[in-house]
């Protein structure tokens, strides 16, 4: 393992190294394992917020940075990252969670990972420093090479640097929990949610035991009038217990920290639409996997038991067109389930790694 | 350019086409010979008219075959020449592209083909309670793909995000004839983004046939608020106080007198008299809660020393706000003959001074420039008044523009939110990257596109590429740099 401590480092390794991965908190252990013959770069020491300006709503800071040392830093500006993203308190650190592209469950009001970052730095695989985007919360210059890293697994580059949007943190939540007997009918209230007029932060569906499921909403905004708020949503889904304060906030912590996954399962992301959780659930059922939907359904958290290898959940991805990205469990092929015509990838590939340094975690 | 090439291509053409969709006399391809940077203009070789997705794949695989650039034109109202032909290339109109595939309420989502008009997806969702986000004030005439290239914006980026934040999934046909299919209809995903590489991609990385977007929940209540100020500082320094104040508005706007009196002029919004500058601000969402954020703005504005404030009553009253900021791009032809239409950004914090400094600039160069501009954004688009007729006006105006795009640049902003950089503003690229950069991003394109032929001698500055690799559009001699490319003369 190589620690870096500074921009040159993270060059001079690429150079030296025939193959590297980078890793950030180590929080999403599937993907931060190096296979053999790789040289592991320890990015938690490029650290550091480099610009913050409460008014310009953006900030700087290197990559390794921890998003828990983010949000305490604009929490204390009413600021937050609206992504919500998973794993803080695990050490998850920003360019981890870019690269992953992982977003949490109050993604669902502002948008994702991907609709907040604004600008990176990255080494590419011959060794540059290459920067994308900017530092102004609109900008169309250039190719979008910030939004290319989402979801890149390190693919085209070492981030080492990130500008991100952030927003003003609302004054209150409350969240409407209930569960209901059958999972159909939990469905059709999470849709009913979804199409409401109303400003959901977060809608998460969680099955249960004996083919119930609870939903999960929860409200952001003035406090004033957030219990009326929540009265409406109650109306549609039929009743549901209010949560607030220190259970609003536990009840969201364990979906963002995801401790409702048991210690040594595998964890899956799968992007989906809320159309397509029960055809999910259905195929799910031989796995005896524990599942949590997230985002109003567009994506499902599937754990699955150590004695179920991710390869039974590609085999059942594929076919139904979904793909996933296994985030806790073994490393090796993370990508599993469905692919996109890759074509337009290798080509972008090409560009930023034409010796093949770089990570192909497929 | 290959002669022989370009007849082989057009010969080919003739059979996929019938006469009336493909046009090659000099007076059908007038109206393709600009967008909306009036200013220059080049003829094409022929305009082709596709009806279907086929045609499209089928006429960018003959310009692959015979190594023809083509240029994709939506509705030609892109402001930075995006759409401009290409001398000797082919120009591939996708207006009657235009069916909207799918709309599912349920999924919140619509799959529509790229020459769709932005309205029409709202108009088709509105049933639904539902819209498509993206507003561009050319929004009734605009097409979605269009958007997607340029990656536009609207009085809604703030909190909604640009095109970009909206577009889920992609069907496109690169530059060599592959169709490939990018995203999905969720708003999550696996592997890297690369719908977020192609939204802004220009149309250099070919053309996108279908998209898919998500359509969001109408909001309940608008509370639409204009404050008038007697000077542009106020207004600036009240955009300041609404957002320290932890409110995140839907739109923050502002017009100078001289944009407030075009839009008088033009469709008489009736603005408060006398106001130096007008601030809109519109909150929306839940009605409980926009109740309560207005008392939190209601105040804020008070204390930012407007001398006048109003707010909308009904829908009509908030239209005629809207109507007067929408059209003041085209209102401030009524105040001069010509004008250019800049777009830059600059740190929202930086605002005032920036404006103070674009005032300067007007007046060193003896040229009137009108400000409209989205002030939650730091987006500016200072309008610069000239008349063409007068010797050395457009440069002189060009010039200008020229030193609001180095004031962006130095302020730490971008050169272009939303208008995009195509052939207005590609010599600027240079200035807002390293070579590093830009040498990336033309090998990104040169991947995509080794033979170069997908709308070339946009974004990049001619020559870019070097060691021979040159933009099929680069030549060199004393003219300004289009002409020196050889794509434009002068109306
Ligand atoms: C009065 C007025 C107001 C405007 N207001 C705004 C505003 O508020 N915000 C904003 O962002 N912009 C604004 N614009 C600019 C312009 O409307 C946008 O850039 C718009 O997206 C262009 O759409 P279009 O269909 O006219 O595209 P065109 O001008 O025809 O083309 C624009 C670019 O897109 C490419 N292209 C078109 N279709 C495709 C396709 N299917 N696949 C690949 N490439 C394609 C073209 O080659 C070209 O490079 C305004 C323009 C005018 C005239």
């Amino acid at each position: 393992m190589i620690h870096i401590e500074s921009i040159e480092d993270v060059q001079r390794a690429m150079r030296a190294c025939a193959h590297v991965l980078p890793r950030g908190g180590g929080s999403k252990p599937a993907l931060s394992v190096p296979p053999p013959d790789v040289e592991e770069l320890d990015l938690s020491n490029l650290k550091g917020v480099v610009e913050y300006n409460p008014g310009e709503y953006t900030f700087t800071a290197r990559a390794g940075t921890r998003i828990d040392e983010v949000q305490a830093l604009l929490a204390g500006h009413g600021q937050y990252l609206p992504f919500d993203p998973p794993l803080a308190e695990h050490g998850a650190t920003l360019g981890g969670t870019l690269a992953a592209g992982l977003s949490g469950p109050g993604r669902y009001r502002y948008g994702g990972v991907r609709d907040f970052i604004l600008g990176v730095r990255l080494v590419d695989g011959t060794g540059q420093l290459v920067r994308g985007g900017g530092k102004v919360v609109k900008n169309a210059a250039g190719f979008d090479i910030p939004k290319l890293m989402v979801g890149s697994l390190g693919r085209f580059g070492v981030l080492v640097e990130l500008t991100f949007k952030v927003f003003p943190q609302a004054d209150a939540f409350t969240t409407v929990r209930q569960p209901c007997a059958k999972l159909e009918s939990a469905v059709a209230a999470l849709e009913r949610v979804y199409l409401a007029r109303l400003d959901v932060d977060s809608l998460d569906l969680m099955p249960g035991e004996g083919g119930s499921a609870t939903v999960w909403v929860r409200l952001a905004g003035m406090p004033g009038v957030l219990h009326a708020r929540a009265e409406r949503v109650r109306a549609l889904l039929g009743g549901g217990d209010v949560l607030d304060g220190t259970d609003d906030f536990l009840a969201w912590r364990e979906a963002r920290e995801f401790t409702w996954v048991p210690p040594g399962w595998t964890l899956v992301k799968v992007p989906l639409t809320p159309g397509r959780i029960a055809g999910l659930e259905a195929i799910l059922d031989p796995l005896q996997a524990q599942r949590r939907y997230s985002g109003g359904g567009n994506v499902a958290w599937v754990a699955l038991p150590d004695t179920v290898p991710a390869q039974r959940l590609d085999g059942i991805l594929l076919p139904a067109g979904l793909a996933g990205l296994i985030l806790f469990g073994p490393a090796g092929k993370v990508r599993i389930g469905a692919r996109e015509n890759e074509v337009f990838e290798r080509r972008v590939k090409a560009v930023f790694d034409p010796a093949g340094r770089l990570p192909d975690l497929a | 350019m290959d002669n022989h090439a370009l007849q082989a291509l057009i010969d080919a053409l003739t059979s996929l086409y019938p006469p009336d969709r493909l046009l090659s006399k000099a007076g059908e391809l007038a109206p393709y010979e600009s967008d909306a940077l009036t200013a220059y203009r080049v003829r094409p070789a022929v305009v082709v008219i596709p009806e279907t997705q086929d045609e499209v794949i089928q006429t960018v695989k003959l310009c692959h075959a015979h190594k023809v650039p083509f240029v994709a034109r939506g509705s030609g109202t892109s402001l930075s020449g995006g759409s401009l032909p290409v001398k000797d290339g082919i120009v591939i109109a996708l207006n009657r592209l235009n069916h909207i595939l799918k709309l599912d309420p349920r999924e919140r989502i619509a799959v529509v083909e790229a020459g769709t008009i932005n309205l029409d997806i709202t108009k088709a969702a509105a049933p639904y309670d539902l819209y498509y986000a993206p507003d561009p004030s050319s929004q009734q005439i605009c097409t979605i793909g269009g958007n997607v290239a340029f990656n536009s914006g609207g009085a809604h980026c703030l909190k909604y995000g640009m095109t970009s934040n909206h577009i889920l999934g992609l069907k496109v046909v690169l530059p060599d004839g592959q169709v490939v299919r990018l995203g999905g209809e969720s708003t999550e995903a696996v592997g890297p983004d690369l719908v977020g590489l192609f939204v802004g991609s220009e149309g250099l990385f070919g053309i996108v046939l279908e998209i898919t977007v998500r359509l969001l929940p109408r909001p309940e209540k608008y509370h639409t608020l204009l404050a008038a100020y007697s000077t542009l500082e106020a207004a600036g320094e009240a955009v300041s106080r609404v957002v320290a104040s932890g409110l995140l508005p839907g739109a923050l706007e502002i017009m100078d007198r001289l944009a407030i009196q075009a839009a008088e002029a033009a469709v008489h919004p009736n603005y408060p008299k006398g106001a130096q500058a007008i601030l809109i601000v519109e909150l929306e969402g839940e009605p409980e809660e926009v109740s309560e954020e207005t008392q939190r703005l209601e105040q804020v504005i008070r204390e930012s020393g407007a001398y006048e404030v109003r707010v909308a009553q009904d829908a009509s009253d908030r239209q005629r706000i809207w109507k007067g900021r929408k059209s003041a791009f085209s209102a401030v032809g009524r105040l001069s003959p010509d004008y250019i239409v800049q777009d830059g950004v600059v740190p929202r914090s930086r605002l005032s001074e920036a404006l103070a400094e674009i005032k300067r600039l007007g007046e060193q160069y003896g040229l009137r420039v009108a400000n409209v501009f989205h002030a939650g954004d730091g987006n500016l688009h200072p309008l610069i008044l000239y008349d063409g007729r007068e010797a050395g006006a457009l440069e002189r105006a060009e010039k200008l523009a020229g030193e609001i795009l180095d004031l962006c640049i130095r302020f730490g902003g971008s050169i272009t939110g939303e208008h995009g950089v195509a052939v207005e503003k590609r010599d600027y690229l240079p200035r807002m990257y390293s070579e590093t950069d830009l040498d990336v991003m033309w090998r990104l394109r040169c991947a995509i596109d080794p033979e170069q032929i997908a709308n070339p001698g946009k974004m990049f500055p001619p020559g870019t590429g070097g060691n021979g690799v040159v933009s099929p559009v680069a030549h060199s001699t004393n003219l300004h740099p289009l002409d020196q490319a050889g794509i434009i003369s002068r109306e």
